[in-house]
């Protein structure tokens, strides 16, 4: 059973073994300069302002929240979608039904102003 | 196969139907909630919520009427499922009647409470009903993510907030595991049916160590949601800082749901194997009550105290999970429902006492409560009698059942070591006990009138416990009854 894994094995493996090498090699071969400019964020970019740690409104959480629930959603209708045929009309009912519970969530989240950009 | 058979019949929906229910009733006052515009008091919404737990404990009878499995196997009607849905509900109705009153005092009365209470006990009656890992999982989290809403549902409160996201992110943790360990069973057996795993394992045929392995995983899982030890640490924080009327829920529903899951996994699928975890079992439930009764000793917040409290009851429950059978199974469902009725009706008071904002849950705050409201005193006393085990009590009769089903499978020294622990607890219940009726109040303010939904309340569950204590059989008989799973 385990002689399955094998492939597998060996991909983990490599997949170890690639960075490290990467960043060895990259060690041994780049020069090392030790000047301010180095340690900003974008070295040869736009000067950086401010910190990275400000507050952002809480709607873009939202926003990504209800994108989550529908980006869901599909992941449940595509096998319907898959067999599509077979289920035949009792699937359509209950694929109707899974979407009125989404349905229902999203007049509640457009009544509550979730979606109101102020 | 032809899908057809794969098409639920009117009976599948019939075993289903308090999950149903509850379903319904909570789209329905999302929508509700959504139509009736915002800044208002949301009390009526409470009671059409309580209308529809009603309406799901009808037709747990219904449920139980139709016996055999549903849905190609996915959930099973049977007693043992009526009785883990009729206490969770029952907790569930507590929890409503506390509340709106409460969440009119925090002026946070809006109707999302209130469905997610609903929610949370759809998800709890499936877990309770579960006859698959699948399904197991999927109802495990419908009522863990309500419940962690719940538990911060009061936004500006800081404690709530930070209750919330531990609850969170140590239940998200939990879960993991115990679907880490769905998976390595699946893995084995090629299986999530609990009857098609106990099969597979029985037979011998797929390797017993990862299938015990896939054991342990699941165990850690469960032990998190019981509040076992050492995966306790999140039970005191997320009791304290949830609102009072959740934190009694989350300390009894759940917990009731979890157990009941505890036992079908273990007693169906992986009893082949019992005596490897019988060891560990052992253990945790010697650890866990050990834990909860010493670290409630020391606690001076009523709401604290009780969170330890109750992991210490959860430890009362592992000793009956440790038996592995079927006098302790019916034990464990026993203390389950009395721990509901004396654990709520202590939260219940609590959350008349605490006051806006919860400002009095200090053992201090209770000082002189006989003489200032003797009926809460009283009440709460028959509470906190029945949590310490005196006679005349259900939960003398609970400790009573779980430690002679313990001594009739040969566990002497659990059933020692767990007797001493409910000596120890006796006295940090007695200190309430104390404070209430041997001190003077310290302020001499008129107390508020006590809402009527916390009064009913009280009043039903000390009347439960005192029914049980002197008439166990009620519940008992019908617990030995159907103690035994479908294998």
């Amino acid at each position: 059973m385990l002689e399955g894994y094998l492939p597998l094995f060996v991909f983990l493996v490599l997949c170890i073994a690639f960075p490290l090498a990467a960043l060895l090699v990259g060690k041994a071969l780049r020069p090392s300069v030790f000047a301010p400019a180095k340690l900003e964020s974008y070295e040869c970019g736009i000067e950086a302002v401010g910190g990275a740690r400000g507050r952002y409104s809480v709607r873009f959480y939202l926003v990504a929240i209800l994108f989550v629930i529908f980006d869901v959603e599909t992941v449940f209708l595509f096998p319907w979608a898959v067999r599509y045929k077979q289920l035949g009309w009792f699937g359509v009912a209950e694929a109707l039904v899974f979407l009125g519970i989404l349905v229902v969530g999203y007049v509640w989240a457009y009544k509550k102003g979730a979606l109101e950009w102020v | 196969m032809n899908p057809a058979a794969f098409y639920p019949t009117a009976t599948d929906y019939l075993r289903f139907l308090p999950e149903l229910i509850l379903t319904i009733g909570g789209v329905l006052l999302l929508v509700l909630e959504a139509l009736t515009g915002d800044n208002k008091d949301k009390s009526s919404l409470g009671y059409l919520a309580i209308a529809v737990v009603l309406g799901a404990m009808f037709a747990v009878p219904v449920a139980l009427a139709n016996p055999g499995t549903s849905f190609n196997g996915m959930i099973v009607s049977d007693g043992f499922a009526a009785f883990f849905r009729m206490v969770t509900l029952l907790v569930g109705l507590f929890t409503l009647l506390c509340s709106t009153s409460y969440l009119s005092r925090e002026k946070a009365n809006t109707g999302e409470f209130y469905l997610l209470v609903l929610f949370s006990l759809a998800g709890q009656g499936i877990m309770a009903a579960s006859n698959e890992l699948i399904m197991v999982f999927l109802g495990l989290e419908i009522a863990s993510i309500s419940s962690y809403v719940l538990a911060g549902f009061l936004r500006d409160d800081k404690r709530g907030s930070e209750a919330a996201l531990k609850y969170f992110l140590l239940g998200s943790f939990a879960t993991a595991f115990l679907l880490y360990g769905i998976s390595w069973i699946y893995g084995v057996t090629g299986a999530t049916n609990l009857v098609a795993i106990r099969e597979s394992l029985a037979a011998g045929t797929s390797g017993n160590s990862m299938a015990v392995a896939a054991a342990a995983l699941m165990l850690i899982g469960l032990a998190f949601k019981v509040s076992a030890a050492p995966f306790q640490a999140w039970a005191p924080d997320v009791y304290q800082g949830a609102p009072a009327p959740v934190s009694g829920f989350l300390s009894a529903g759940p917990k009731a749901a979890a157990f009941a899951i505890f036992l079908r996994i273990f007693q169906t699928s992986f009893e082949s194997f019992s005596s490897r975890y019988e060891p560990v079992l052992w253990i945790l439930a010697l650890a866990t009550m050990l834990v909860g009764n010493f670290s409630a000793l020391w606690q001076s917040n009523v709401k604290r105290m009780l969170a330890y409290s109750s992991i210490a009851h959860a430890g009362y429950v592992l000793v009956a999970v440790t038996t592995n059978s079927n006098v302790g199974t019916a034990a464990a469902m026993f203390y389950l429902a009395a721990y509901a009725l004396m654990n709520f009706g202590a939260f219940a008071a609590v959350t008349h006492l605490a006051g806006r904002g919860e400002s009095h849950v200090t053992i201090d705050d209770l000082k002189g409560l006989a003489s200032k409201q003797p009926v809460v005193a009283g009440l709460l006393t028959v509470c906190l009698l029945s949590l310490t085990g005196v006679p005349l009590t259900a939960g003398f009769f609970g400790k009573f059942y779980i430690f002679k089903a313990a001594i009739d499978n040969h566990l002497y020294w659990l059933s020692a070591l767990g007797l001493l622990n409910s000596a120890i607890a006796a006295y940090y219940y007695l200190r309430i006990l104390a404070a209430m009726y041997m001190h003077e109040p310290k302020t001499t303010d008129h107390p508020e009138p006590v809402p009527g939904g916390i009064q009913l309340t009280m009043w039903f569950s000390a009347a439960g416990i005192l029914t049980l204590g002197v008439f166990p059989g009620l519940v008992l008989d019908y617990a030995n009854r159907f103690a035994t799973f479908v294998k």
